[in-house]
């Protein structure tokens, strides 16, 4: 089965802001078809991690490969090259991200905001990006918003509008930062609807968040990270109802 | 999780009836009496008088040579200086801040050389007052008598030192309404635009330069209207652009007044029009901001 398959590899990460260590050696692997929730406190360095995925942020040491093949580098011998722009931004199309803050273009449509990446990284006519990009706003629950400005869409829509423009460009891996966080409350429903029926149409995820019912339902691995280290992760039965851990522990009990 | 809501209930509730004047009409029958503002009206009066006198002398005083004026308004003179000085306005601005933009992406690059100099060129060019700058370039000759086997004084004429020094001085403030307006955009619309595979030129053209442009437009066109008056100090350098142009017709005629006046009204309308397209460009680049569209 195609589950046994690494998507992700990430191997002992380690990244620092100046004096500030951020992430102190952190593996993890996420198999293809699986969906991964990391969950933890502010600063433990979970976001920090989602973005190494696809070399937002760059790592001090360590590697992080996706489907195979290590992002932003191209090694040699025991050497690690950083790649060229041109190849980390192809890497990258294969890699879609979702913002907190939905970071939709303010001064393009809905359709061009969808359409711009396939157009112009992937090379897709004109045309058939639209109409991908109408089937894809259809299947988010927009198809009457194509003509729309972000502005004048709720935050629920901007961020479905957000996933519709990751899924454009057909990624093998999907990372979410705190999808519903910027949400007002009534609005992280129809945010996580359409991640969990993503999830249920097998597309390999990682979640940054802090909804613990969602990673119960949908998480294959609940990971939980503190002070830069994942501290145990499992799945959501094991972690989220008998955890290990007192920091896990603790941090459940203020969040349940 | 039953949530009762303490501050609607109350707002919700009737008013109780006790509460009420025992005289009190239907509220929606009384009518609201604004109060009365005599200040304001005693100093817009004021103002407004001051203003008539301004006028009436204006008018009355002969010396201003109203009939001149008009003789003048639409002579060849005037209208071959006032088509040198928008001339002279577009070609500064459009190479002003082809220059200033390409400074300003030097000045937010990664490299420490093309930031450095670009921060030394804003520093000098703003640094030097723009008539010495092209008192300067007029002598330019005595520095390099020739170039490239020409004689310098051949090579660079009056325009052609016009634009030059305009468009050095110019490029060294559009760099930081530039720069200005780039780092006025998001960070998340780059990284945003990063994680779509978009390159460099691509996001810059299409993604933050089209957001800039809002926080650029109005210190443009600023310093459009400035450039456009700004060019009239090119008459130092014999360039006959429009205040040159009517320096030479009251050397001539003495009328020195009716014929500045003649340049303040160009000038102003000029002005006037820029003004009024700037409303337009604003409202191109305020696309997806406004509530409604």
């Amino acid at each position: 089965m195609s589950t046994q398959t690494a998507m992700v590899d990430v191997r002992s990460v380690h990244k620092s802001y100046g004096p500030l260590q951020v992430l102190k050696g952190v593996d993890l692997t996420v198999r293809a078809g699986e969906v991964t929730v990391v969950l933890g406190p502010s600063g433990s360095g979970k976001s920090t991690l989602l973005r190494t995925i696809n070399h937002l942020e760059k790592v001090d040491s360590g590697s992080v490969s996706v489907d195979g093949s290590l992002v932003g580098y191209r090694r040699s011998g025991n050497k690690l090259h950083e790649l060229r722009e041109r190849e980390i931004l192809k890497q990258r199309t294969g890699i879609g991200f979702v913002f907190q803050n939905f970071h939709l273009f303010p001064h393009l449509t809905v359709l061009a905001n969808i359409t711009e990446a396939p157009v112009s990284a992937l090379r897709r006519p004109k045309k058939d990006a639209e109409a991908a990009a109408r089937a894809l706003l259809d299947r988010v629950g927009l198809a009457d918003k194509a003509d729309a400005y972000p502005k004048q869409l709720s935050g629920g829509q901007q961020q479905r509008v957000a996933i519709a423009r990751a899924l454009a460009l057909e990624p093998k891996l999907l990372l979410f930062d705190e999808p519903t966080s910027a949400l007002d409350p009534e609005l992280v429903g129809e945010v996580l609807d359409v991640i969990k029926d993503l999830a249920h149409q097998g597309t390999t995820m990682v979640v940054v968040t802090h909804e613990i019912g969602f990673a119960r339902e949908v998480a294959d691995t609940v990971v939980f990270m503190d002070g830069g280290r994942i501290v145990e992760q499992g799945p959501p039965g094991q972690v989220l109802d008998h955890p290990r851990h007192a920091r896990t522990t603790s941090f459940l009990s203020k969040v349940l | 999780m039953p949530l009762v809501d303490p501050v609607s209930d109350t707002l919700d509730a009737p008013a109780p009836p006790a509460a009420a004047p025992p005289d009190a009409p239907d509220p929606a029958a009384l009518r609201i009496v604004p109060r009365r503002r005599t200040g304001r009206r005693a100093a817009a009066a004021v103002v407004l008088a001051l203003l008539a006198l301004a006028l009436v002398s204006v008018v009355r005083n002969d010396a201003f040579q109203w009939d001149v004026v008009a003789d003048y308004f639409l002579t060849t003179a005037v209208l071959r200086g006032l088509g040198l000085t928008l001339w002279l306005t577009v070609a500064v601005m459009v190479l002003g801040f082809a220059l200033g933009t390409l400074l300003a992406a030097m000045r937010l690059s990664d490299n420490p050389v093309l930031r450095g100099v670009s921060w030394g060129y804003v520093w000098l060019f703003r640094s030097m007052p723009i008539l010495v700058q092209l008192l300067f370039w007029f002598n330019i000759g005595a520095l390099y008598p020739t170039v490239l086997g020409v004689k310098t004084v051949d090579l660079l004429g009056p325009v052609a030192i016009a634009v030059i020094g305009l468009t050095l001085h110019e490029a060294a403030y559009a760099a930081e309404v530039v720069r200005g307006g780039i780092l006025s955009v998001d960070k998340g619309q780059l990284e945003a635009a990063q994680s779509l595979g978009l390159g460099a030129w691509r996001r810059l053209r299409r993604i933050v330069l089209p957001q800039a442009m809002r926080a650029i437009v109005p210190p443009a066109g600023n310093m459009l209207i400035g450039t456009l008056k700004g060019t009239s100090i090119v008459s130092v350098i014999a360039v006959q652009d429009l205040l040159y142009s009517v320096q030479l017709v009251y050397h001539r005629t003495y009328q020195v007044i009716p014929l500045l006046l003649v340049a303040t009204l160009w000038y102003i309308v000029v002005t006037s029009v820029l003004g009024a397209g700037q409303f337009f460009v604003e409202r191109h680049y305020a696309r997806g901001t406004a509530g409604a569209r």
